[in-house]
């Protein structure tokens, strides 16, 4: 029975680092731009809910909903400003430049909210939870898990349904010849990057109810997102889904045998993946 | 009639560099006498910036000559400095002799790890040696005969009776502290002097033309011949033993260790990155420079914690963004000035001497 428990909430965990790793994959997906800021970023979110839940009295929910258009709008702008410049054949300055954004928001953050650790209050929903036969799994968890699933739905469809997601799909394919037929891709990437940025406020909104998180949280979350990515294969959301599943199953997996190897199993967990299958499981991009 | 048949000859050095090489050799013999001339702070400072110029020559030969940029080199330091521990604690080696042996050894560590990170390309490759850092520093963590998650110290005696110790003590009237850092202090010398001589004449050789081809186009490079995985590898190999043993002398000297403060991504990474991109990528001057604006802005805004991070963050990437060759790459450019010549000239070319003015003068 505990073995059945510890697998499924290692799935749930599962669907908290897909949220992570949606953000990074769709970015990179597009414009083949690995934003090393992606787990500050998250953070960065995490601390814009905390205070729109305290300074408003909202509930998270509501100010993730209130959130996400100011992230959109952060992300835009910090595309089409700053990342849009770095971008070329050199894969030298995108990593450099989010490098030090990594480092500017962490210290932003220690700065304006101290290291202490912090939590999101989602009230009596933090503690519900529902029995499904043999094991029980909290409300928040469950949560999570389905809006991984309805952000990958979501995603797939924007991708290969909508007008938009056709130009994202010519811009990552041929940028000039996209720009021939009247996409301008700088647009096409800020706006890429604004709709990661909504990701990554849902996944903010399950992080910082989930469990504490502090300034310097960002880059595990990026090791994690990362590793969801590379275990699901490139270009694949479904696969970042596996990945992250895969990832939160050899960490709970690690934690019940020895509390110390939580993370330890998860990273080795990565690691066989990349020795025995290089390019993931689901692979679809080329490169 | 004979055709004059024009004599070309393929050149490196440059007037400066031959001023350079004087300037060097008498930078060299003053830093040696140090020790015996400036107080023991001073000591320590110039032990902190040799060191660090260590690790960032290290990562910029790796990511500015060989175009693997890594973010995991914190590694080799720690590991590096985790073998020194363990060969003094567990084996009562003496901490010199086992700083070579951790030099050894963080370059064996370079081989089962590149046998994961070089599956991954550009900016995964940079991730996967994050996460190869993590998991070494999690499983140091796990080895309680070296303090596992806390820590642990060098005994006493091992620093006080290190090697040459004793010899400083009874020629010079040190005391112990003060002998052991003049020891390591020039151990850090002697280790940036070889490090900057063994990229300068790597780069210089047909290896290291090798290796600036495959930066460039690694397509073109391993169409005419070049081995660019071997060049990589070996180039990777390299960097893990120089960091591994730069990240072994740092912890004697401090002499306190923890798995935290040892792969540090801040401390070995972040910083080195700084430094190498300030001062400029891809060239050997440009961590020098980096190195010694470092020291600086650290000391001046030492009193200042995060904003003096946040602040180094935000010039890294208005560097970057503006000036991608660094403070040395933007001066060079402008007054063709470079200390370590690594470009090859043509000299000898009769249509050199064409009288300015003309047609395309």
């Amino acid at each position: 029975m505990g073995f059945i428990d510890t697998i499924v909430q290692g799935v749930l965990l599962g669907g908290l680092y897909a949220l992570f790793a949606a953000g990074l994959s769709l970015v990179f997906g597009i414009m083949r731009l690995v934003n090393l800021a992606h787990g500050d970023l998250i953070v960065l979110a995490a601390f814009l809910l905390l205070v729109l839940v305290t300074g408003l009295g909202v509930h998270p929910f509501l100010a993730a909903v209130v959130a996400a258009p100011l992230m959109f709008g952060a992300g835009w702008s910090l595309q089409y400003v700053l990342l849009n410049r770095t971008l070329g054949k050199d894969v030298l300055p995108p990593l450099l430049v989010t490098f030090g954004l990594s480092i500017v928001i962490q210290n932003s953050l220690l700065e304006g909210f101290s290291a202490d650790s912090r939590r999101i209050s989602a009230g009596v929903l933090e503690t519900a939870s529902i029995g499904f036969g043999p094991v029980t799994v909290g409300f928040m968890p469950l949560m999570g898990f389905l809006s991984a699933v309805a952000v990958i739905v979501g995603l797939n469809l924007l991708i290969y349904r909508s007008a938009i997601g056709r130009a994202f799909r010519a811009t990552s394919d041929d940028t000039v010849t996209a720009g021939l037929m009247g996409i301008r891709p700088q647009r096409i990437f800020a706006m890429a990057t604004g709709i990661a940025m909504v990701v990554v406020t849902i996944a903010a909104l399950y992080l910082g109810t989930r469990a504490n998180f502090d300034p310097t949280a960002g880059p595990a979350r990026l090791i994690y997102a990362f590793e969801a990515v590379i275990i699901g294969g490139l270009g694949s959301l479904w696969g970042t889904l596996a990945g992250g599943v895969i990832l939160g199953v050899a960490q709970s997996l690690g934690a019940a045998v020895n509390p110390e190897w939580q993370i330890l199993a998860g990273h080795l967990a990565f690691l066989a993946v990349l020795l025995i299958k290089p390019r993931g499981l689901f692979p679809r991009a080329v490169d | 009639m004979s055709i004059a048949i024009p004599s070309f000859k393929v050149e490196t050095g440059t007037r400066a560099s031959s001023f350079s090489a004087l300037i060097g050799a008498a930078v060299l013999v003053l830093a040696v006498a140090v020790p015996f001339l400036v107080p023991r702070g001073a000591v320590q400072d110039l032990f902190f910036i040799l060191t660090m110029l260590v690790l960032a020559q290290s990562w910029n030969l790796l990511a500015g000559y060989a175009g693997l940029i890594s973010v995991g080199q914190q590694v080799f330091v720690g590991f590096g400095a985790y073998t020194m521990f363990g060969a003094v604690i567990l084996f009562g080696i003496d901490p010199i002799v086992a700083t070579l042996i951790a030099g050894l050894f963080a370059a064996l560590l370079a081989v089962p790890t590149a046998l994961f990170t070089f599956r991954l390309y550009g900016p995964y490759f940079a991730i996967g040696t994050w996460v190869v850092a993590e998991v070494v520093r999690l499983l140091l963590a796990q080895w309680k005969a070296l303090g596992g998650g806390t820590g642990t110290s060098l005994p006493r005696e091992a620093t006080r009776d290190m090697a040459g110790v004793g010899l400083l003590r009874d020629h010079f009237g040190m005391k112990a502290a003060e002998a052991s850092d003049a020891l390591t202090y020039w151990l850090a010398l002697v280790l940036a002097a070889a490090t900057i001589g063994l990229i300068y004449r790597l780069l210089r050789s047909k290896q290291g033309l090798g290796l600036a081809a495959v930066r460039d186009n690694e397509q073109a490079a391993r169409a005419v011949g070049v081995d660019a995985r071997r060049m990589k590898a070996l180039v990777y190999l390299t960097t893990a033993f120089l960091t591994g043993l730069a990240g072994a002398l740092i912890y004697v000297q401090k002499a306190r260790i923890s798995p935290d403060a040892a792969f540090s991504v801040t401390d070995w990474t972040a910083y080195v990155i700084f430094i190498v991109v300030i001062g400029g990528i891809g060239t050997i001057e440009g961590p020098i420079v980096g190195v010694i604006l470092f020291f600086l802005l650290q000391n001046l805004l030492s009193d200042y914690g995060s904003w003096y991070l946040l602040m180094l963050g935000l010039v890294g990437i208005l560097i970057m963004l503006f000036a991608p060759r660094g403070l040395w790459g933007a001066f060079s450019d402008r007054t063709g000035i470079q200390l370590f010549p690594v470009r090859r000239m043509l000299v000898g070319d009769p249509l050199a001497h064409t009288p300015k003015g003309g047609p395309h003068g």
